[in-house]
């Protein structure tokens, strides 16, 4: 049997996204129609509820649950939002089925719609994704024209449109409150929840956010009964994820498993193995909100509930693997650095605490750090995560405790043994001439940028420590394997 | 398209296209034809497909060869982009990987017209729902 089974991307790369016919011979709207014609709102969010759908942008909260309460407030007006906000490094899921696959969307949000009591839908989508946006433009176009959006749909009387909105790149806008104040033309900033976006959201009026992959799911599960879909998976996450599986990785690629599928299964089989028949040391998933996984965990099955037990999470979907080249410490500031750059800077915790954790773990990477300084980035990453507005620096410090709870080892030379195992570290390393080796051609000291290398044609060379900047130029150049790495 | 009338009007669609793309790649059917597909997502169009799918659409009607050429999202196989799949009347669809203006002239030389096995294949691993 085949390892992936495609549900959200059952139509990418199979069918042209330009073409609405493509997407109703392959059953497009299908489930629109019998929604609209068979089924009552409490029926479908019943079938919702019993496939055990979660939300597929990072938190995993049911969305038949969601819908429901969403249905459940009274209002005059309510909203139906697509969370299109991809930002997480190295992942581009939504991205994939918007550019392949518009129409599920658009039937999705409309089903929605249909359930929640809401007329209106609007997508929030980074303008960042031009093909995507236009994709999506046509689509719109093209289901309007046929009945399939806007004023009675399908002769049914039920009124539904969409609307896009563009986000302009910032990763906190990811967050559903902070994306619904963009939408609202104010900064892109979370508030504190409740009241909950179903409950109070765009424009004070409840609203229904789900992420795109989330309502990629829809249309199939209404044709092929809950049942089916709830077949699928582990008992407490259903259906299939989707990874964008990238890094070390020797078939980089988009894949889609059954929940309960093995990090080993994904990274050995479909990926393929590591590149370079290197060994595998890593995998962070979730992005900068996750955390790694490590050997010990290739064998566990990968659901929602599994992931967050190994101190990671499962995010939007990235899947980046390490191998034995990749620093954890240096791993663990690069995350940081981004979130520092994205938070919003709202709360303090998130804006100050983040950038006191990077200033650490640059202390350590340049080989100045003390074994005070570990114990200080475990309690100030606790402490951020208890007391952070929103989602962003809740789960920001997870990339440095799940580095320091598997690999506490590296932590350790870095700060005791001024070493980095992987030689990512540039200042704990220094370039020396192998004096019985070098015989003087002085290839080194011409290619050097810095002028930091000396000594006369045919005599042994020197590297001044002070003016090296670690570029690896001469290590490169040298034909007598004169150089060496400390 | 006209509008569609009713969710009946719909189904009888469906049904229509459904007949109608099945019929492409039987292989009696007087209908059926050789279906190419490239893939045309961003990724796709950033190592190289736009310019495949415009040679493929081309010469396929240069050298006449009846085929219909589309654009279709991301197949999942980044590392091997840009790739296309050929579904020859009567066969299973194949997928080729790393396909250049060079590879696209050797697949329709001597996949399409001659049937031969050639390098490049690319295993598909997925069930679709």
């Amino acid at each position: 049997m085949a390892k992936q089974i495609r549900i959200a991307l059952r139509n990418c790369g199979v069918i042209d996204p330009e073409k609405i016919e493509d997407y109703i011979a392959r059953d497009g709207y299908m489930a629109l129609a019998t929604v609209l014609t068979e089924l009552t709102p409490e029926a479908v969010i019943e079938i919702m509820k019993k496939s055990g759908l979660r939300g597929r942008g990072g938190g995993g909260f049911p969305a038949g649950l969601k819908w429901e309460i969403t249905r459940k407030v009274n209002a005059d007006q309510k909203y139906v939002v697509c969370n299109a906000d991809e930002g997480d490094p190295g992942a581009f899921m939504d991205r994939s089925i918007l550019e392949g696959d518009p129409h599920s969307v658009l039937e999705a949000m409309t089903i929605n719609g249909y359930c929640t009591g809401a007329s209106k839908g609007l997508v929030y989508i980074r303008a960042e994704y031009p093909l995507a946006i236009e994709r999506l433009k046509t689509a719109m176009k093209q289901s309007r024209e046929m009945g399939l959006l806007g004023e009675n749909i399908l002769g049914t009387g039920f009124n539904f449109d969409i609307e896009i909105r563009y986000g302009a790149g910032a990763f906190v806008c990811g967050e559903e409150t902070a994306l619904i104040h963009s939408m609202e033309g104010l900064r892109g900033e979370p508030t504190v929840k409740p009241p909950f976006p179903s409950v109070e959201g765009y424009l004070k009026k409840p609203t229904n956010v789900n992420n795109v992959e989330t309502f990629a799911n829809v249309p199939v599960i209404i044709n092929k009964g809950w049942e089916w879909f709830s077949s699928i998976g582990t008992e407490k996450s259903k259906g299939t994820k989707v990874f964008a599986l990238a890094g070390k990785v020797n078939n980089v690629g988009l894949v889609e498993v059954p929940m309960g599928t093995t990090l080993r299964e994904v990274i050995f089989e479909i990926g393929g193995g590591i590149q370079h028949g290197r060994e595998f040391k890593a995998a962070q998933t979730g992005g900068p909100s996750g955390g790694c996984l490590t050997k010990k965990h290739l064998d566990t099955p990968i659901d929602y509930d599994n992931l967050i037990a190994a101190g990671s999470m499962m995010g939007s979907g990235g899947l980046i693997v390490m191998d034995e080249d990749d620093c954890m410490v240096a791993i663990a500031k690069f995350y940081l650095g981004f979130t520092v750059e994205e938070s919003c800077g709202k709360c303090s915790p998130c804006r100050i605490g983040n950038k006191r954790l990077y200033e650490l773990l640059e202390k350590i990477t340049q080989g100045n750090g003390t074994m005070d300084d570990i114990d200080k980035l475990r309690n100030l990453s606790t402490v951020i995560k208890d007391t952070s507005l929103c989602g962003l620096g809740q789960s920001s410090p997870n990339p440095v405790l799940s580095t320091i709870e598997n690999f506490i080892e590296e932590y350790h030379e870095h700060v005791k043994d001024k070493k980095c195992r992987s030689r990512v570290c540039k200042s704990m390393m220094q370039y020396l001439v192998v004096d019985e080796k070098c015989i003087g051609c002085t290839l080194c000291a011409r290619n050097c940028p810095v002028n930091a290398i000396s000594g006369e044609r045919k005599q042994v060379h020197f590297i001044d420590q002070v003016k090296c900047i670690k570029c690896g130029a001469c290590l490169e150049k040298c034909k007598f394997n004169a150089i060496i790495i400390n | 398209m006209a509008k569609l009338e009713s969710a009946k009007t719909l189904r009888e669609l469906g049904k229509s296209l459904k007949e109608k793309n099945a019929a492409l790649s039987q292989k009696d059917n007087p209908s059926s034809t050789i279906q190419v597909k490239v893939t045309m997502a961003t990724c796709g169009i950033a190592s190289g497909s736009r310019p495949v799918y415009d040679y493929m659409e081309q010469e396929l009607s240069k050298r006449n060869i009846s085929a219909r050429v589309s654009k279709v999202g991301c197949m999942g196989f980044c590392y091997a982009e840009p790739t296309i799949e050929i579904t020859m009347p009567g066969n299973k669809p194949v997928m080729f990987g790393f396909v250049d203006i060079k590879k696209a002239d050797e697949i329709i030389e001597r996949y399409i017209r001659k049937g031969e096995v050639i390098e490049g294949v690319i295993p598909i691993n997925y069930e679709t729902a």
